[in-house]
């Protein structure tokens, strides 16, 4: 089952690697990581969406709270939460400039760039959205994609914090 | 000690971080980046430098160093190679959980990440087989790394720890103002254990009509010896041990059947797969102790007392987990055990005792007594004899590690030094260096093969340059005797590269690094060789028997088996 698990860790040149060298060292499977400073900037922020049976997500959650560097952590997906990925995706437009419009429209992205032939367009939404909008302009006039991974906070009053 | 609030140079605040941690011995190796700290120890004489003949050397010993007095053990060696060759000890030290502060030294800050000369990118490498690690930026931060290694490697689960010093840091100068106590955010050591759960466990546990204990490492680790054996005495119930575990309950006493296992006894797998509630403290149920995960302990409840939260249900699914130090959640157990009203079913632990005794009578272990040649296991039986089993026993990896775990039985912990987890050849001997150096006037023995010896045989020197009176019992069997086991019994005795040829002669080895030599061809001349070399107390003594090359350690859980399903030395057992 794919989890999301996000993470606050002390934001050290080392901590990354502890993270992402555990995942390979035990055969876990990352579908993706993103990790930034929080507003306290001796910390980050990690989140990690992965996929495993429950034993094997208990198993990852523990073994990251193990890392000496971790500081907290929660598997979002065991209550609600909401997910977001942003992408940029580069979409040449020289036949089709406004069919990729209106699908930018239908789908909420917002186009930040243009060049002669080609379109920049910034999406946000969940993995499945942006999945659906991709294959809706498809492959052949897709030039450039560029995704940030899942971020994801808790719904409600809970919170992931020091 | 220097006082404080003093300007100093790194290399010195280095040595004066280690005194203020209380270290007296130091491993290590000397090289271009540590020539700072080696100029500052030379002008101190508190903290005594063994120097070793290669870098694994040095870690093995500052880990036998460990498991023996259950103090961390220090060890310092240079950036790049010196690095490089650490790794195997600190991957045998990781896997152990040993407490241990290997300080590595680094090009300076300047030249990182230049493919300097001797530079390896040291944090990388060992990262995956220490517990934490650390690159020192800044002499400032110096002292404050050295204490949160060391709070690091010594709380919690242990392990080891790496302080990697680049050169310049140890030039550079600061004040010096080392930590009386320090707070890490981020980790937080496990003590006590749930209360609730205890006393579940108890519950379970005092329910039990087939019950064992199985009892691992961090009984060592934890210094809970002495609960451990109240808890198995209070209950009456049998008590099996891991490699690891060995020595933290008397291995003299009824109540003991043996280590289990792979190798272990008959009366101790039998027990384990029929039990109905399994207690396993500190242990992991490593895949040497279960076998066959799917035929592991068919019809048991499992009740799991462990430091450390991801070693629960990892293999085996546990129904009560105890998470905390097992020294506070025994004392916690025993007493709620002893207040409640609750007692063990003393009509169904008399029967179990009955059919325990049954296996037990099978001699599991027996070996032909009558051979022409000599058999490992009366060397270390009458080792065992001989040293009123009071000996420190350090161990290589192999058939002899097998048989000395089998046949030295332990009465108390730390007794027992040998690489369960990685399973090192070349651990015995320098392990052996580091338990001497702590226990200067008891006996240590190396009970070794002619295989792991050469593998860091070098140390010979060392213990010459250090007057380390080690008695090596080399049980030469002139084949790598496990591996050639293996190939005896599932490859069809195609004993590819088993076979040690052009062995040294040994006699001629010791004496030539200083040492005396025996060598011992004969069954008859077992016992004798044995005292002699013995009573050399203030010598260095190479025991060389020359075994028997076709023994077997049994009884043996192959691969793919369970506990039910051991070969003997006449064959199936079950």
């Amino acid at each position: 089952m794919r989890h999301t698990i996000s993470i606050l860790l002390e934001n050290e040149a080392g901590a990354l690697s502890q993270v992402a060298g555990l995942f390979s060292a035990r055969g876990y499977n990352i579908e993706s990581l993103t990790v930034a400073p929080t507003e306290d900037d001796s910390i980050s922020r990690m989140t990690i969406v992965t996929r495993g049976s429950e034993s094997v997500i208990d198993q990852i959650t523990k073994q990251l709270d193990k890392l000496i560097d971790v500081i907290k952590l929660t598997d979002l997906t065991a209550g609600g939460h909401i997910e977001r990925e942003l992408i940029m995706v580069k979409i040449n437009v020289t036949e089709s400039e406004s069919e990729v419009k209106r699908l930018v429209d239908i789908f909420r992205g917002r186009i930040i760039d243009v060049s002669d032939g080609t379109y920049t367009v910034e999406m946000t939404g969940t993995g499945d959205k942006i999945d659906a909008f991709l294959k809706e302009i498809g492959s052949a006039l897709i030039v450039e994609v560029v995704r940030s991974g899942v971020l994801g906070i808790a719904r409600g009053g809970d919170s992931l914090s020091m | 000690m220097a006082n404080k609030a003093e300007m100093m140079t790194g290399a010195d605040i280095f040595i004066n971080s280690l005194l203020a941690e209380g270290v007296e011995h130091i491993f290590g190796y000397p090289g271009g980046v540590v020539l700072h700290i080696y100029d500052s120890m030379f002008k101190q004489n508190k903290l005594q430098h063994i120097l070793v003949r290669h870098e694994q050397g040095a870690i093995h010993a500052a880990d036998g160093y460990a498991r023996s007095t259950g103090k961390p053990g220090v060890a310092l060696v240079t950036s790049g190679p010196g690095m490089t060759n650490a790794v195997t000890g600190i991957a045998t030290a990781y896997m152990d959980s040993i407490p241990m502060v290997i300080i590595t030294g680094q090009v300076p800050t300047s030249l990182i990440g230049n493919d300097a000369f001797q530079e390896v990118d040291s944090v990388g490498i060992s990262r995956p087989c220490t517990k934490h690690n650390f690159l020192v930026r800044d002499v400032k931060d110096l002292a404050t790394t050295i204490k949160k290694a060391f709070y690091i490697a010594t709380t919690g689960r242990p392990g080891p720890v790496v302080v990697d010093i680049p050169k310049d840091i140890t030039a550079d100068r600061t004040i010096f103002d080392y930590p009386e106590t320090i707070e890490i955010r981020s980790y937080k050591p496990i003590t006590g254990g749930d209360i609730g759960y205890i006393k579940q466990a108890a519950d379970m546990i005092l329910g039990a009509k087939r019950p064992v204990i199985y009892s691992g490492g961090g009984v060592v680790s934890g210094n809970a010896s002495q609960y451990l054996t109240e808890l198995t005495q209070l209950l009456n119930y049998p008590i099996t041990q891991t490699l690891m575990g060995l020595g933290t309950y008397p291995a003299t006493d009824r109540q003991f059947i043996g280590m289990l296992g792979m190798h272990g006894t008959y009366e101790a797998n039998m027990t384990m797969h029929d039990c109905d509630v399994l207690i396993a403290i500190g242990a992991r149920f490593d895949d040497r102790i279960t076998g066959e995960l799917e035929k592991f302990c068919p019809y048991a409840k499992v009740v799991h007392m462990d430091i450390d939260p991801a070693s629960i249900s990892k293999n085996v699914k546990v129904d009560v987990p105890v998470i905390g130090s097992v020294e506070h959640t025994l004392q916690d157990l025993i007493k709620i055990i002893r207040e409640g009203c609750a007692r063990p079913d003393f009509d169904a632990i008399a029967s179990w005792w009955q059919q325990i005794e049954e296996w037990r009578a099978t001699n599991c272990l027996h070996y032909d007594h009558d051979s022409e040649f000599i058999k490992p296991q009366d060397v270390l039986e009458k080792l065992y004899k001989l040293t009123n089993g009071d000996a420190f026993v350090t161990t290589d990896v192999g058939q002899h590690q097998m048989f000395a775990a089998q046949f030295y039985k332990f009465d108390r912990p730390r007794r027992w030094i040998t690489s369960g987890g990685l399973g090192t050849m070349g651990f015995g001997l320098p392990a052996a260096m580091g338990v001497q150096m702590a226990h200067p006037d008891e006996t240590v023995v190396c009970v070794t093969g002619e295989g792991s010896i050469q593998m860091c045989i070098q140390e010979l020197s060392t213990c010459k340059q250090f007057d380390l009176p080690i008695k090596i019992i080399n049980l030469n069997n002139r084949y790598l005797g496990m591996v050639r086991q293996w190939q005896e019994l599932f490859y069809d005795r195609r004993y590819s590269h088993t076979y040690m040829e052009a062995l040294p002669d040994f006699m001629k080895l010791a004496d030539s690094y200083g040492h005396v030599g025996i060598k011992v061809e004969k069954p008859a001349d077992v016992e004798a060789a044995l005292k002699e070399g013995l009573a050399l107390k203030d010598r260095l003594v190479f025991m060389d028997f020359i075994i028997d090359q076709g023994e077997m350690v049994y009884p043996m859980v192959a691969a793919g088996k369970g506990h039910h399903e051991m070969l003997s030395r006449d064959g199936g057992l079950s």
